[in-house]
């Protein structure tokens, strides 16, 4: 039989077609793991994926009835909770210190009377958590408070303790917190009494420890040491992070990778602050002018 | 009621039930993930065409991802399992035409033994790509395999407790309505 080049191509394009209806379903079944992995991947570099932000609202609207349910069982240890807070402010107020020696006196700083705002670095607001994870190895934390409520991407997040996270994503009324227990999640932090900066990070082992690296040996650390954010990290002003643990020696480097204990009870998040740094857009433009300068 | 509302509840209460409680037990997951949902999918009818099984466990799967910030990780192990369930049936099935003559894959319709074979099969597959993708940056292998057994084993532990409440009433169909 004779066979030009037209007759081959429908033949080549019939057995196409019939490849394509024979394995329909296994190419279907291969373009939607396609699909889901490419959120999967994505979603790990960039916190964002399709739809996020409307189902964002859904689901933060269905724990946020859940959380209220709940809320009602906490509330003794919440309450113990805003109470030491309270205490701890109240050591701090002028009225507490008093001088015998009248040559020298208490003055009150002027700064936190700043009513114009100049001075402000840090405004923080507070936001009830609506959702919690500790149980994977990327945990998040939903709060009830969104882009309307002046929540943005990567302001940081403080219980009355210490450190949460960081801000990775917002919807109009909801904000995705990712917590200090997520395994991309990265803090400088620093010993408060020497002032050595590492990074603090998890794991992913145990909810009940941090880890916290690159501290030189030179340090002079001890357990019980207490870490707290490092001034570099401007998301956040100085702040408890945890306490030491355990430090290892490690024999390779000149490092010590320390066990962190941290002072956030995430089992019990009820109350959080988002802090916003009014300065970070000055201090980021500049150093980017600076890079772009120096290239 | 029916099979189709039957469905849509069932659907809202797994997921529900995965997300508000099975996932917020502290203190396993050094090893162990309780997981139930995809018994969704194992309970979807026989009568569904391929194409749509494999999709409704992608839209379930993906629903599940939004209300645990891990946007494609379920929904790609429950695109998995939709997909190879229907060899797995004909696999199985002990008499012929059951999924005529019954709904959905239950105890009453197969059997004890090659329903939960199914179970098993579909559990393990399920784990083992589900923690596969989770580890797959860190993690030594020993921790991924003891994960996944004991999963498995506290999966199979709910399934039969489900199993045991709620008795899924199939009955055998004839052509008489």
């Amino acid at each position: 039989m004779y066979s030009g080049p037209r007759t081959s191509i429908y033949l080549l394009m019939r057995n196409i077609f019939l490849f394509i209806r024979r394995y329909l379903n296994f190419l279907f079944f291969l373009f939607l793991q396609i699909i889901a992995l490419s959120m999967l991947f994505r979603y790990n570099k960039f916190h964002e994926a399709a739809f996020m932000n409307v189902a964002k609202e859904v689901t933060g609207s269905v724990y946020d009835k859940v959380s209220n349910t709940e809320y009602y069982f906490h509330l003794k240890k919440t309450n113990d909770s805003l109470v030491s807070e309270n205490l701890r402010l109240r050591n701090l107020l002028a009225s507490n210190f008093e001088n015998p020696d009248t040559s020298s006196r208490v003055v009150r700083d002027t700064i936190p009377f700043d009513t114009l705002g100049h001075y402000r670095k840090f405004l923080w607001r507070e936001a009830r958590v609506s959702n919690n994870s500790t149980s994977t190895q990327s945990n998040y934390i939903t709060i009830h408070r969104g882009e309307n409520q002046g929540v943005r991407k990567d302001m940081g997040v403080v219980s009355a303790n210490g450190v949460v996270g960081v801000v990775v994503n917002t919807s109009a009324n909801y904000a995705t917190i990712m917590s200090l227990l997520h395994k991309s999640s990265r803090v400088v932090g620093a010993l408060k009494k020497t002032g050595e900066t590492g990074t603090v990070l998890w794991n992913g082992d145990s909810p009940l420890f941090l880890t916290m690296m690159n501290i030189p040996k030179s340090a002079k650390v001890a357990r019980g040491d207490t870490v707290i954010t490092s001034q570099y990290a401007t998301r956040f002003p100085p702040t408890v992070i945890g306490t030491v643990y355990s430090i290892v020696d490690e024999q390779s480097t000149n490092f010590y990778t320390l066990t962190i204990k941290p002072a956030t009870n995430f089992f019990s998040l009820r109350n959080v602050y988002v802090i916003e740094n009014l300065q970070a857009d000055e201090q980021k433009k500049l150093e980017e002018a600076t890079r772009q300068k120096i290239q | 009621m029916s099979n189709f509302l039957k469905n849509i509840i069932r659907f809202v209460f797994f997921i529900l039930l995965q997300a508000l409680v099975l996932h917020r037990i502290p203190f396993l997951h050094k090893s162990i993930t309780p997981y139930l949902y995809y018994l969704y999918i194992i309970w979807l009818p026989f009568s569904m065409p391929r194409g749509w099984l494999t999709f409704t466990g992608f839209i379930y799967g993906l629903t599940l991802d939004y209300f645990l910030n891990t946007p494609g990780l379920h929904a790609a192990a429950c695109v998995l399992i939709a997909y190879v369930r229907p060899f797995l049936v004909n696999l199985l099935i002990p008499q012929e035409g059951a999924e005529q003559s019954y709904a959905s894959p239950s105890v009453r319709s197969m059997g004890w033994a090659p329903y939960f074979t199914l179970v098993l099969i579909l559990t393990l597959l399920h784990h083992t790509y589900l923690v596969f993708l989770e580890w797959m940056q860190i993690g030594s292998f020993l921790y991924f395999i003891m994960k996944v057994f004991a999963s498995t084993g506290v999966s199979l532990l709910l399934v039969l407790l489900a199993e045991m409440l709620f008795v899924r009433k199939e009955r055998f169909r004839t052509n008489k309505v």
